[in-house]
Order: C-alpha cells, then sequence, then structure tokens
C-alpha cells in the first residue's frame, strides 16, 4: 500500500503524483512513441484510431461525464469538424489553420447548441440534440456545392509548413501529440476553477449557482470546448479516411460516441480512451470470434449490433463505472491485499429522483 | 383542395403512428421516470411477432394481432424486470444507455432469425391495397384504419386511466412513488404493467404501420421521430402525445408537399427545437416547481 507524504504545495497540483504514475505513464507514451516500430502497419492504423476517436470520446467525456450535460447529437460536431477541415484543406489552406478553424467552427456551433442547455435540461437536452444532429445531417446532405452531398468530398493529405505528410507514421505521430495536448488541456481544465465549476454543476445546479457559479457561461462553454475537442478528431477522422459523406456523422455515430464513454467509464478521463480502445476493438474481436460460430450467427449482419448491446446492457447493470471503475476495483484488491472488502465501491439505493420538480 | 386533404388525411394517420409510439413514451416516463429508447423495436418486434402468426402459423388476422399483442407486452414487462427494476433509482442517463441497449439487441436477434430476419416483408392484412373514394378523395384504407384504431385505442386508454383501480394507482404512483407505496400501492409491479402496456401500444402501432410500410429489421428507426412527438405534446401528457403525434405528421406531410426537398426530413426536428425554446414543456406539459 502507498502512502502519500507531502512536504511541498508543488506536490498537490503536480500532474503525476508518485513515482508510480511517472513511471508507467513514461513508459506508455514510450510505447506510443515506438509504436510505428513495433506494430504492423494495420494495427497502426487501429491504434490512430484509437488516438482520434480518444480525442472525440474527451470531449464528451468533459460535457457528459463532467458536466452532466448529456448529447445524443455529438456526432455533429464530428461532422462539422470534418468538413471543415475537408474544405478548407482542398482549398489550400495549411492544416494548422484549417485545424484551428475546425475546432473553431465547431466550438462556435457547440455554443449556440448549448444556448438551449440553459432552459432545459435532462431528456429534454437530449432531444434538443438529437434534433440538432438531424439537422447537421441533412444540411451536410443537402449544402451540394460546399460539401458534396450525399457523394461525399475527398480530402487532401495534411500539409504542415509545407511538408506534405504522406505516410501513415508521419500522420500516426501528428495525431499521438493532438491527443496528448488535448489531454494535457482537459486534465488541467478540470483541477482549474472551470473544471471545477463544471463538476459543481454536474453533482448539483442548485448549490453549484448558490455557490456563485454562473450556470449559462459555464453551461455553454463547456459545451464549446466539448465541440470543439469533436471537431478536432473529426478533422483528424477526415484526413485519416480521405472520403467523408454525411451518412459517416448519423445518429448511430452519436451513439456510438456515448457507448464510448459509458463502457470507458462516466466521468474519467482514463474511460475516454478505455471507451476508444473499446470501441476499434471489438470489430476485430467479434471478426476473430465468428469463424467459431454456426454460420446462422456469424452471417446475421445484427451480430454486432447484438455485442454492442449486450455489452451495454451488462456495463450498466453490472459496471456502471465502467472499464475504469473495473481497473480501479481490481488495482485496489491488490493495493490493500488482503483486506478488500465486497462493499468497498457498492452503490448506494436511492429512490427515484424526480426531474420534473427542479 | 383535394390535394390538400388528401395531404391532411396521410400526414394524420403518420401522425397517428408517431402519437401511438410516443404513448408509449410517455406511459414509461410518467411510471418511471425514464425514456425507453427500445420503444422503436418493440414496435418492430410486434410487426415481426404479427407476421409470425400470420404467415408461419396462419392464424387469423385478429387472432394473430391479439397474440402479438400480448407476446409483446409480456416481452414489455419481462425486460422491465429483469434489467429495468434493478437499477432503478440511478441516474437517468445510465437507463437511457440501457434502452439504448436493448434496442440494439432486438435489432440485432431479429436478424439472426432465418427466413424473416434480413428481408423486406409485407405484411398480409386483409385490408390490403382497398381504396375507398369519396367525391374526388382517394382514401387509403390502410390509413384510415390506422386513424380509427388509433382513436379507439385511446378511447380505452383514456378509461383505464379515468375509471379503472389500475389506472389511478397509475396515476398516483406517476404523481410521487414515495408516497403511492405508503398508501400501498405495489409501485414495483405498476411499473412492470406500464411498460407491457408501454410495450403493447407499440406492437399495436407496428401492426399498423407494417401494411403502409413494410415489416422489416431496422423499421424501429420510426421511433426517432416520435420523441419529437412527445415533446410538443409535453413529455408527461398522454393526450398531448397523440396530439404532438398529428402535429409532427401534419407538419412533415405539408413540408414534403410544399417546401423544398430536406425538409421532410428534418421538419420534425426543427419543430422540436422551437418548441423547446418556446414552450420547454410542451403544449400539455405540466410545469411543477419545486420549492428550495
Amino acid at each position: 500500500m502507498r502512502f502519500l507524504f507531502k512536504t511541498d504545495y508543488a506536490q498537490d497540483v503536480a500532474l503525476a503524483k508518485h513515482g508510480g504514475h511517472r513511471f508507467w505513464y513514461s513508459a506508455l507514451l514510450l510505447l506510443l512513441i515506438t509504436a510505428p516500430w513495433l506494430f504492423s502497419e494495420y494495427w497502426l492504423a487501429q491504434l490512430t484510431f484509437v488516438l482520434i476517436y480518444g480525442t472525440a470520446a474527451l470531449g464528451i467525456m468533459l460535457l457528459a461525464g463532467f458536466t452532466g450535460l448529456f448529447s445524443l447529437g455529438h456526432a455533429a460536431f464530428l461532422g462539422v469538424g470534418a468538413y471543415t477541415q475537408a474544405v478548407l484543406t482542398n482549398a489550400g489552406v495549411p492544416f494548422p489553420v484549417a485545424l484551428a478553424g475546425s475546432g473553431a467552427l465547431s466550438a462556435a456551433v457547440g455554443w449556440v447548441v448549448g444556448l438551449p442547455a440553459l432552459r432545459v435540461k435532462g431528456i429534454y437536452l437530449g432531444m434538443a440534440t438529437l434534433s440538432f444532429g438531424f439537422i447537421v445531417e441533412e444540411v451536410l446532405a443537402r449544402w451540394e456545392s460546399v460539401t458534396g452531398g450525399n457523394a461525399g468530398i475527398h480530402i487532401k493529405k495534411p500539409e504542415l509548413f509545407g511538408w506534405v505528410l504522406e505516410s501513415e507514421v508521419q500522420f500516426y505521430f501528428l495525431c499521438l501529440i493532438i491527443t496528448v495536448v488535448s489531454t494535457l488541456g482537459i486534465i488541467n481544465l478540470l483541477r482549474a476553477p472551470t473544471g471545477r465549476a463544471f463538476v459543481a454543476i454536474r453533482d448539483s445546479e442548485i448549490s453549484a449557482q448558490s455557490m456563485g457559479i454562473h450556470l449559462a457561461r459555464y453551461k455553454t462553454l463547456s459545451f464549446a470546448i466539448s465541440a470543439a475537442l469533436a471537431g478536432i478528431a473529426g478533422a483528424l477522422y477526415a484526413h485519416k479516411l480521405q472520403f467523408i459523406s454525411p451518412d459517416q456523422f448519423n445518429i448511430l455515430q452519436s451513439i456510438d460516441l456515448l457507448l464510448m464513454i459509458v463502457i470507458g467509464g462516466l466521468g474519467s478521463v482514463h474511460g475516454a480512451f478505455f471507451g476508444a480502445i473499446f470501441l476499434i476493438t471489438m470489430p476485430q474481436l467479434i471478426a476473430m470470434v465468428k469463424d467459431y460460430l454456426p454460420t446462422v450467427l456469424a452471417q446475421a449482419p445484427g451480430l454486432q449490433g447484438l455485442v454492442y448491446g449486450l455489452v451495454l446492457i451488462a456495463f450498466v447493470l453490472f459496471e456502471p463505472m465502467g472499464l475504469y471503475g473495473r481497473w480501479l476495483k481490481v488495482r485496489t484488491y491488490f493495493e490493500i491485499f488482503p483486506f478488500y472488502r465486497e462493499g468497498m465501491f457498492k452503490r448506494q439505493k436511492s429512490f427515484q429522483k424526480s426531474d420534473r420538480l427542479k | 383542395m383535394v390535394q390538400f386533404f388528401q395531404l391532411l388525411i396521410s400526414g394524420v394517420a403518420q401522425g397517428c403512428i408517431y402519437g401511438l409510439i410516443a404513448m408509449g413514451f410517455v406511459l414509461i416516463y410518467k411510471a418511471t421516470e425514464t425514456v425507453s429508447f427500445a420503444q422503436g423495436e418493440f414496435m418492430m418486434l410486434g410487426a415481426f411477432t404479427g407476421l409470425v402468426g400470420m404467415t408461419v402459423l396462419g392464424l387469423p388476422y385478429w387472432l394473430s394481432v391479439l397474440g402479438a399483442v400480448l407476446v409483446v407486452a409480456l416481452l414489455g414487462a419481462l425486460i422491465e424486470l429483469a434489467v429495468i427494476r434493478p437499477i432503478l433509482g440511478q441516474p437517468a442517463f445510465s437507463i437511457v444507455m440501457l434502452t439504448i441497449g436493448i434496442g440494439y439487441v432486438a435489432r440485432g436477434l431479429i436478424t439472426m432469425v432465418p427466413g424473416i430476419g434480413t428481408d423486406t416483408l409485407a405484411l398480409p392484412v386483409p385490408y390490403k391495397d382497398e381504396i375507398w373514394r369519396i367525391s374526388g378523395l382517394v382514401l387509403n384504407v390502410e390509413q384510415m384504419v390506422v386513424i380509427a384504431a388509433t382513436g379507439v385505442l385511446c378511447l380505452l386508454l383514456f378509461v383505464l386511466f379515468r375509471y379503472s383501480k389500475l389506472g389511478i394507482a397509475m396515476q398516483a404512483s406517476s404523481q410521487n412513488q414515495l408516497a403511492a407505496y405508503y398508501m400501498g400501492i405495489p409501485v414495483k409491479r405498476l411499473n412492470g404493467i406500464a411498460w407491457g402496456l408501454a410495450a403493447a401500444v407499440a406492437c399495436l402501432a407496428g401492426l399498423l404501420l407494417a401494411p403502409i410500410t413494410f415489416v422489416h429489421a431496422n423499421m424501429g428507426f420510426i421511433g426517432l421521430k416520435a420523441f419529437p412527438a412527445a415533446v410538443v405534446g409535453g413529455f408527461g401528457s398522454l393526450p398531448g402525445a397523440i396530439v404532438g403525434g398529428v402535429v409532427i405528421g401534419l407538419v412533415e406531410s405539408f413540408s414534403g408537399f410544399y417546401l423544398p426537398d430536406g425538409f421532410k426530413d428534418t421538419a420534425a426536428y426543427i419543430v422540436v427545437l422551437v418548441m423547446l425554446m418556446v414552450k420547454p414543456n410542451g403544449l400539455f406539459g405540466e410545469k411543477l416547481r419545486k420549492k428550495v
């Protein structure tokens, strides 16, 4: 078991709390940096997708996991980012400017969508964002002069300071840098007053308000940051696929994003990445298991949906903290061995709290 | 003018379907304060059960409708018992995700049924492709049946909630679960019944919709159009659900004809956004405030 003896205020604000953190996170970073030489090209591409989805998941985690606002139309922000990037890049704008543009436009759209969040909450907010998602998808499909409509749009390779990123490996490093920077940004944000305000709003709006937190400002801010991250992820997604069409940003994509953070673990930065890993590796696992199933099951188009559904139900029922919660339990078990008790992470039973009386 | 009435009737018929699904949302929302995203999938299951009854088992129309409603209602109650009841009291979002999971599972399982799961099938109803002509107006019997059946169902539900002991107990439980429990109302069992009832209504919607569209595994996505209906009507109001459904159906039908392409599919959502900005509680929504 580890006891932290703090002798300095700097230890309170340090990102890595102790030697174990420093060691393991350095090891992870080392692994990620050497990944192109360790893994095959296929798995490197999957890893790139994990980084891209991880960035998007960070955004929605900030919104849903830390501010308690649920968006059922987050794929729309991904779409706005992807299309902005595609249009700007094809117009010859250099990559950093285009990326900033996608992030900024998504943030602006997110800010606008956040406005109804001031009046409605709970399921009504879900409905508002759901509707918004459908409208954006339709706009992407209909605004043919810019987006190319349902035929989709091709996007050129990213260009950094006159240097075109041709290979997968270079693009991987680009994604890695952006993901690391945004993760550090979110972690910093969460320990700053702004992040504390978000968490306070999640836990109780009334008490947050009475502590002097400007609900309107922080809710829209949360929407804007979340949308900006989704937009940046969308921009990378567009570059990765090199071809985007409106149906990649439909309701199913929004649900996938939510699925990711619920399975990863709501309310934890780790959870965003665990969820992304789950979302990317699951289809591979299913494909591997397929060979051993009877043909009726293996050939059914709904197999993947069925597995996702079952996993989702199982997580909500048995592990509401998600993969990260499971990891915490395992770690605690070994840390305090043999003193782990059954009820240490037990959920509290509570009565149904009414949303209607707010 | 004939054109106008034609659009009116098809809009109302489509709206009734939305309304019926929305009614399922409202029943569940009032009983357990959760929103079920699996309502569209119950509708799909209902249509498939009816189809199996009519084609595979060869039962007469009425018997298979009755059978399908009973089977799906039972399924709804069982799902409530198995997965919803254990996590009641958890954040509403977990339950929403759970119902999304149920929807995924239902859709996946249906595609695994050999023979019918992956096909697009027509439901052989006795009134298929019949048409009435009234002074230049061409009435599709399928649509008229939808409207009539919705009317009858609304009346039945109204009687249930107004006059029966069960309905009054459900009203009490939806207003305050804890108080209802103290008064000796079996709240848990009522929640199960509410889910069963919602599933049965969705099943009927599926059986009514099936002759107009077709029966296929993804027909449940129409449930996403029923959310606007529920919001416009006010999420806690049963008559509101039907009115909201009809409003959405009419808006969709007219915007599809008079407005440029693309508005038909988004009109419902634009209406919802406007509604949420102007009147967040819906047309018939209750406005309650808790005093701190």
